[in-house]
């Protein structure tokens, strides 16, 4: 009964101390002193507002990458408590009481902290030496750039953390296979494998190439297992047939599972990022006109207010205003006022002197518009309102000063291809009022669909012409008040948005005469319905204008090349005490990057010569060390190749910084070529001696090149100008020194 | 007899092995005894005179041996590649290319008179023909061998190179222009038959090879892309000559350094240079050629009965004819196209002012100027950016709130007396005119002052924000006679020179750096608006990166002080010429950049048939022609692509399984593999680069990649219908689904030609939006506007 009694208790527990010791001294290395300094640092300039405003619940669009980085951020300063009340307008700047400094930094430095782990962990799972991966992790540990990158409110250590982390889990989940497929660990890593690769898309587009790296690693692999012939070569016919189709049940599995946990989950996760994003931040905001009046309407404040209650169907009689679909260069609205082009424009060609039409991009009553069915005579809308449909032709009434909108064989003002756009005045001369729209619904289902408030997508077709309404995109010359020029195209090629109108603020107008009707033009809309617009709808709005926005400005005093980055030849000073020479670079550990690129010579050279010599049937190692020594390089020189080589093709301004993912990986692959050749090239035990004392000198190297640098890493101590001067090791190198 | 046995290409088990010559089969595989290794025993049909195709495929269906049974296991091959199908009857090959090329050269030719004016880009083209006969000098995005060639080609057929070529829609009255044109639709016509015979060396198969070149004939979009004076077809012309060459070469790569090996090699690196001298598109080709010489390497290198010397003999022939030749060909061409172009003309201000001095009639022309720059030297300064224009300055000043209200300097085009400034000394203000004074020359590092010769204010710059880059310094000319203040101060810098070096007129790279501010003189290259006369903004800017934007030289030097040298010294090399149109053909290329507000085309736009070009006519009374490919055929290119995917995953994947396959299904599954993987990378290298450039985009940049898709389409649709054969075989439907399949898409190819043939060979009468247009009810998608 008391048997159990009989056996002592016993609880094993394994701790790798290394693993441990290293991990504690990532910890303290990446969270020393986080306060410091206790101003805005670099980037932070630009991350921060994007916090303050996740604060402030308040929604914005940033071009630089999907929202789950962001995020994270936020919600470190979510826990430590920030109000969102600070201007992030310098860097340099200093923090108010409010902002939890401690803990927006945080995150980005605990996850730049379990790099270290990882690192070692990926090595031991390529099969390397324990020896290798403490190597590993401690050139990782020791590395300047990585340090820096870390302490601040900035993404890129989140990014490698979720690059390393998704690494190692495919790795882990890899080595099972061969044993336990389908088991808990297995799954758990493989599903792992697929969350960490999405949280690195989510944190930064830059995470694709990685995420691409191991979906051809996992393919790869799946296409080894299905050529496996060793089940079919057993046994007999009958039972070979057996296991051949239990075979490729089983092969279907796989695929499956892979399947689901590399493309389906990520790509699920992915969404629910942006909706995170869209449920967290409900309030209208700075970016507000970049994106289209439904999704505007979806907020708080702003456009929903104005068009909260308005009727949904286009009628005869409606009051319109017409926005522009294109929103660039800026969102602007069909306008019109009393004056007239003038009758000649400065370069001596001749306008038709009708009154202009612009397009304006602030509200205004004169941007209202009336629509009127060309065979009545009426501007209210008719009881029951007869909707307008896909194909009507309607007139357009300026509200204000009630004149048609008008196009005729007169080049634009500046344009002169495309047709001038006026509100038609009779002058009494032999030219005619041209002024019949056809109303093209562009995003219809069907060809009778009605014109709906800013759902629709419309196209204004001239009758006469078949010139289309359209946003040249030019803004006219003080006699059109800097105003936004409207033309008629007539060779319309395809699909443009700045052909494209929606309408915007609507009701229906009830007012027959002149006056009181410009009472109504003045008056807020209000009435009845409201739009929501469907989460995928949303969803793939804001995607397309993340990857579609471009910033104009691409120049940046620490901007470089990617060439510069193996070279280095570069940095960028990210902070500068006010007052003392104390100052932050990111700026790499010159012995790590220097061994880094001789790691990464010698892996191609080596791989080059092993590959050639095979060819001929000579096998200078042995066929399981070629096996490793492929998939550590697929692994390691694959990663910093894809995380890269992409950057030549890139035409957007670029820095250090993006640099870094690849710089780890290159890393990763010094221990690996060192373990090479310690076991297969130097043969002998004296050579194997030597190689161990070049390590260890190496080793020092190192340490000595991080202590050297660490008051660039750390901001402090402070140094003094002769100090600083004898820092700049490469001439390129931009280090601050104060004159006095 | 070898024809009558070949014409049973479809028993291609039986035909393989018996139409080998006893010799080759002997090498090619090796003796490893196994029972399917030895030809079945089957009689050999009687030889009977075969007159046309179809029927000698129906002998050869009837008298075919039977199919090896399936689970022989077939031998291991050797390196030389699996054990070729005879080849189809002697007389058929022959008779079915001459076929192909009258039919192609009838459509090309066909109505190439009409319309009588100037079409879509032949205002570009032709006019640079023209300045070729006229041999003024020009400047174009893309290398010269097209535009000489269209230039050569006129002036043979008696062009005088007297017509403007103004704008689309001018007629060419009594000009000769059907030389130029028929040039050009005899290249596009040789298409053809080159994917005939590159279809037909890879798949072995004369039905696939009928395939591409009927869809090749009966695409609109190819014949109207070759009836006009274009580069496409010159370009399109080597692109398939290389691949064909390519191909010819592979398959005879059982007999290595023979003649024919050497010619064909030889010819694919000259079509290679002729495909990169017309477009730099041509350099995908290069790629897949390549590509294929790397694999081709690597097989070699595998091969152990090939000795390393032997292996090393085969790697210099290719870096021979595959990188020496082609680079000394392109060079070449270079090198006519300057000596051909020896005067002065439209294309001068875009190259530097030491080419410029090479042109007859250009004012650099064979003046003599002193060379090095000394104090009191009266100078222009040129931006060294593409088009850079002059360091110009003008008594007008800065509008109200641009800066301070000081005098404009900005960078002006043309040659101009604003353009002269003196270089002073920054301390002194002596007169240096006066002939007895020494002559002190600038060196490199000087602290100077540049004052403007006509308005005698100093080049100055002051941190106020610049008129248009918001970012950078203003530059203005301040000061009164010559007086100013230290914002004044220049040191001048030659890039990559040492301190205490002279400056040297034209050929020194010159940085001026702001004293006070530590700011670079440089041109933005953004126009300024109506207050600065439509000229180019000059900044100051702080960010120290050398561009060509910040470096100047000097181009006019007059000092009366000086020895002046002829400019023939300072002649450039032609190695520096050469880097010189290189670079600037480079910046033009990536310098078209689409608008904001411009409708472009976008490369899914292409495959799809989205929309086409229109060459010529507007309205209904024009004799309209547009450039649209045969949406029939351009979609069965489209799903033919997924089809060929779907296919080869199932083949590879079978392969992979190790399924045991017949040797006709072994023989298919290696046209489908091989040849079809050869020409989907030649596919995907001319169509994919296109999603990642920046530049504007056209639909013709399309045609090189549908040439590969169509040549996919041929082999694909024959494979297919080869498998479905093989397996609904030994019935006697087999055949007649290979034989009827075939039929059927001609067919459907012929009908679609004669719907939409108008779109190549002109329209006249009301728009096919109107029903009583001709081509009413053809308009299949809302895109295209014929």
């Amino acid at each position: 009964m008391l048997g159990f009694l009989k056996e002592p208790v016993v609880v094993t527990a394994e701790i790798n101390v290394n693993l441990v010791a290293l991990t504690v001294l990532a910890l303290i290395s990446r969270l020393w002193g986080l306060c410091y300094p206790r101003a805005v640092v670099f980037d932070e300039v630009y991350y921060g507002q994007f916090v303050s405003l996740y604060m402030k619940r308040i929604f914005f669009v940033d071009d630089s990458g999907p929202p789950f980085g962001h995020m994270l951020l936020a919600l470190g300063g979510y826990l430590g408590g920030f109000d969102g009340n600070f201007l992030w307008n310098r860097i340099g700047a200093e923090y108010s009481m409010n902002v939890p400094v401690w803990s927006l930094r945080l995150l980005p430095a605990l996850a730049g902290a379990f790099c270290v782990p990882l690192a070692y962990q990926i090595l031991v799972e390529l099969h390397f030496s324990h020896c290798a991966a403490l190597g590993a992790a401690l050139l990782i540990l020791l590395e300047n750039s990585l340090i820096t990158q870390s302490r601040f409110m900035l993404l890129e250590s989140i990014l490698i953390f979720f690059i390393l982390l998704a690494v190692l889990s495919y790795l882990k989940f890899y080595n099972l296979q061969k044993h336990s497929a389908f088991c808990g660990s297995w799954w758990f890593w493989l599903l792992l494998t697929g969350v960490a690769c999405s949280c690195a898309v989510g944190v930064k587009y830059m995470g694709l190439f990685t995420y691409l790296l191991l979906l051809a690693t996992a393919g790869l692999h799946f296409w080894h297992m299905i050529g496996d012939q060793n089940l079919s070569n057993v046994c007999s016919t009958a039972c070979k047939r057996y296991y051949l189709s239990l075979f490729m049940v089983s092969l279907l599995c796989h695929f499956l599972a892979r399947a689901l946990a590399l493309i389906i989950i990520p790509m699920g996760l992915y969404l629910s990022f942006f909706y995170v994003h869209l449920a967290l931040l409900y309030r209208s905001g700075p970016h507000d006109q970049i994106m289209t009046s439904a999704f505007q309407a979806s907020l708080e404040g702003g456009l929903a207010r104005i068009t909260q209650g308005q009727p949904l169907e286009v009628a005869y009689g409606s009051q319109i205003t017409l926005r522009n679909v294109l929103g660039k260069p800026v969102q602007c609205w069909l306008h019109s006022h009393t004056n007239t082009y003038p009758i000649r424009y400065e370069n001596g060609r001749g306008s038709s002197h009708q009154q202009q039409v612009t397009c304006y991009p602030f509200k205004d009553v004169n941007n209202w518009w009336i629509v009127k069915d060309p065979g009545m005579q009426q501007l209210v809308v008719s009881n029951p309102p007869r909707p307008v449909r896909h194909g009507h032709i309607v007139q357009l009434v300026h509200g204000i000063t009630t004149r048609y909108l008008n196009t005729h064989d007169v080049a634009a003002p500046l344009s002169p291809h495309s047709q001038e756009v006026s509100c038609y005045i009779d002058y009494n001369i032999s030219m005619p009022a041209q002024n019949l729209w056809r109303v093209e619904i562009v995003n219809r289902e069907s060809d009778t669909d009605v014109w709906k408030t800013i759902l629709s997508e419309v196209r204004f077709v001239h009758v006469n012409t078949s010139a289309v309404l359209k946003l040249s995109g030019a803004s006219l010359p003080e006699w059109g008040y800097r105003q936004l020029e409207v033309v008629g195209e007539k060779l319309s090629k395809g699909y443009h948005q700045s052909m494209v109108w929606n309408v915007e603020e609507h009701r229906y107008g009830k007012s027959q005469e002149q006056k009181e009707r410009e009472v109504e033009l003045h008056s807020p809309t209000q009435m009845d319905i409201s739009k929501n617009l469907s989460f995928m709808a949303k969803f793939t709005e804001l995607q397309w204008k993340i990857l579609t926005l471009k910033n104009e400005d691409t120049e940046h005093k620490y901007s470089s090349s990617a060439l510069d980055w193996v070279t280095m030849d570069t940095n960028i000073a990210y902070w500068l005490h006010p007052t003392s020479g104390a100052q932050i670079h990111l700026l790499g550990n010159v012995a790590t990057w220097a061994s880094a690129n001789a790691a990464a010579l010698i892996y191609l050279c080596l791989s080059l010569w092993y590959l050639l010599r095979r060819r001929r049937r000579i096998y200078d190692i042995p066929e399981d060390a070629w096996q490793l020594w492929v998939s550590a390089g697929g692994i390691c020189a694959g990663g910093w190749a894809v995380n890269y080589l992409p950057f030549f093709l890139m035409e957007k301004t670029l820095f250090l910084y993006h640099y870094l993912p690849a710089v780890t990986f290159q890393i990763l692959l010094i221990p690996v070529v060192l373990q090479h050749l310690g076991d297969h090239l130097c043969r002998s035990v004296l050579l194997k001696s030597m190689l161990s004392a070049l390590i260890v000198a190496w080793f020092s190297s190192v340490y000595f090149v991080y202590c050297t640098f660490s008051p660039l890493t750390y901001g402090q101590p402070a140094l003094s100008p002769p100090e600083l001067r004898a820092l700049r090791w490469k001439d390129t190198w931009n280090i601050l020194i104060r004159k006095h | 007899p070898r024809g009558e046995r070949g014409a049973s290409a479809r028993t291609l088990a039986a035909a393989a092995l018996i139409a080998v010559p006893a010799s080759l089969r002997a090498r090619r595989l090796p003796s490893t005894a196994s029972p399917g290794l030895h030809p079945p025993a089957c009689p050999a049909p009687r030889p009977r005179p075969v007159p046309r195709m179809r029927r000698a495929r129906r002998a050869a269906a009837r008298g075919g041996c039977p199919r090896m049974p399936p689970r022989q296991r077939e031998p291991r091959r050797g390196p030389g590649g699996p054990a070729r199908p005879a080849a189809p009857p002697a007389a058929t090959r022959p008779a079915a290319l001459a076929l192909v090329t009258l039919l192609s050269f009838a459509s090309r030719f066909h109505r190439l008179r009409e319309p009588p004016h100037v079409c879509w880009d032949e205002t570009h083209f032709g006019k640079m023909g023209s300045y070729y006969i006229n041999r003024t000098f020009f400047f174009d995005v893309h290398p010269p061998l097209g535009k000489m060639l269209i230039g050569l080609a006129g002036y043979l057929s008696g062009y005088d190179g007297t017509f403007p070529f103004q704008k689309p829609g001018d007629r060419y009255e009594q000009h000769n222009y059907i030389g130029m044109r028929g040039f050009c639709a005899f290249l596009g016509s040789c298409l053809v038959p080159f994917a005939y015979l590159t279809v037909l060396e890879l798949s072995k198969s004369l039905p696939a090879a009928l395939l591409t070149a009927f869809i090749l004939i009966f695409d609109t979009g190819c014949i109207t892309l070759s009836q006009y004076i274009l580069l496409d077809p010159i370009l399109m012309f080597f692109l398939m000559g290389a691949v064909l060459s390519m191909v010819k070469c592979n398959s005879r790569a059982d007999r290595p350094f023979s003649a024919s090996w050497w010619f064909w090699l030889s010819l694919t690196g000259v079509s290679l240079a002729g495909a990169m001298g017309v477009k730099f598109v041509g350099l995908f080709v290069v790629l897949l050629v390549g590509l294929n010489t790397i694999y081709d390497l690597w097989d070699l290198l595998g091969n152990l009965s090939l000795s390393l010397v032997t292996f090393g003999k085969h790697l210099l022939a290719r870096v021979l004819c595959l990188i020496v030749l082609p680079l000394a060909l392109y060079t070449a061409v270079f090198a006519v196209h300057f000596a051909v172009l020896n005067r002065s003309g439209p294309g001068d201000g875009f190259f530097s002012s030491a080419f410029q001095s090479q042109l007859i009639g250009n004012n650099l022309h064979n003046v003599s100027i002193p060379e090095h720059l000394a104090y009191g030297s009266v100078v222009t300064m040129k931006n060294l950016r593409m088009a850079g224009g002059y360091l110009h300055s003008h008594w007008h000043l800065y509008p109200e709130g641009v800066g301070a209200r000081q005098q404009q300097v900005t960078a002006y085009l043309h040659k101009d007396l604003n353009n002269l400034w003196i270089i002073k000394k920054h301390d002194s203000d002596t007169d240096l005119s006066d002939p007895s004074s020494p002559v002190e020359f600038v060196r490199h590092g000087d602290i100077i002052r540049l004052e403007h010769k006509e308005t005698s204010r100093n080049l100055h710059s002051h941190q106020h924000e610049a008129p248009l880059t918001r970012k950078h310094f203003q530059v203005t000319g301040y000061g009164i006679n010559g007086t100013g203040d230290s914002n004044d101060f220049w040191r001048i810098e030659v890039v990559g020179r040492k301190t205490g070096k002279l400056i040297k007129v034209l050929r020194s790279r010159v940085r001026l750096t702001h004293v006070a501010t530590g700011c670079i003189l440089g041109s933005s290259g953004k126009t300024l608006p109506k207050w600065g006369w439509e000229q180019v903004e000059v900044t100051c800017t702080p960010y120290l990166k050398e561009t060509p934007n910040s470096l100047w030289n000097f181009e006019d030097h007059i000092n009366p002080k000086l020895p002046n040298i002829s400019l023939d010294v300072l002649k450039p090399s032609f190695a520096e010429i050469l880097l010189e149109s290189h670079m600037v053909m480079i910046r033009g290329n990536s310098g078209l950049k689409p608008k904001d507000n411009e409708v472009t085309s976008k490369p899914w736009h292409w495959p799809i048939n989205y929309q086409g070009l229109r060459f010529s006519g507007v309205n209904e009374t024009d004799y309209r022609v547009y450039l649209l490919g045969n949406p029939v055929i351009w979609w069965l290119n489209l799903i033919t692509i997924g089809l060929y995917l779907l296919i080869t995953v199932c083949t590879a994947v079978a392969l992979k399984r190790g399924v045991q396959l017949t040797s006709e299904l072994k023989e298919l599954s290696r046209v489908v593999l091989h040849a079809g993987g050869q020409i989907t990378l030649g596919w995907l290298l001319h169509y994919l680069p296109f999603f990642m450039m920046g530049r504007v985009l056209y639909f013709h940049h399309y045609f090189p990649a549908m040439l590969f898709s169509s040549m996919l389409t041929g082999i694909t649709w024959d494979a297919l219908l080869r498998f479905c054969a093989v397996f609904l075989s030994p019935s006697t439907t087999a055949r007649k689904v290979h034989g009827g399949g075939f039929l059927a898409l001609v067919l459907l190819i012929l009908y679609s030609f004669y719907l939409f043939h108008p779109l190549s060979y002109g329209m006249i009468g009301p728009m096919a939006s109107n029903p009583s247009s001709p081509m009413a009810g053809l308009r299949w998608m809302d895109s295209w506007e014929f």
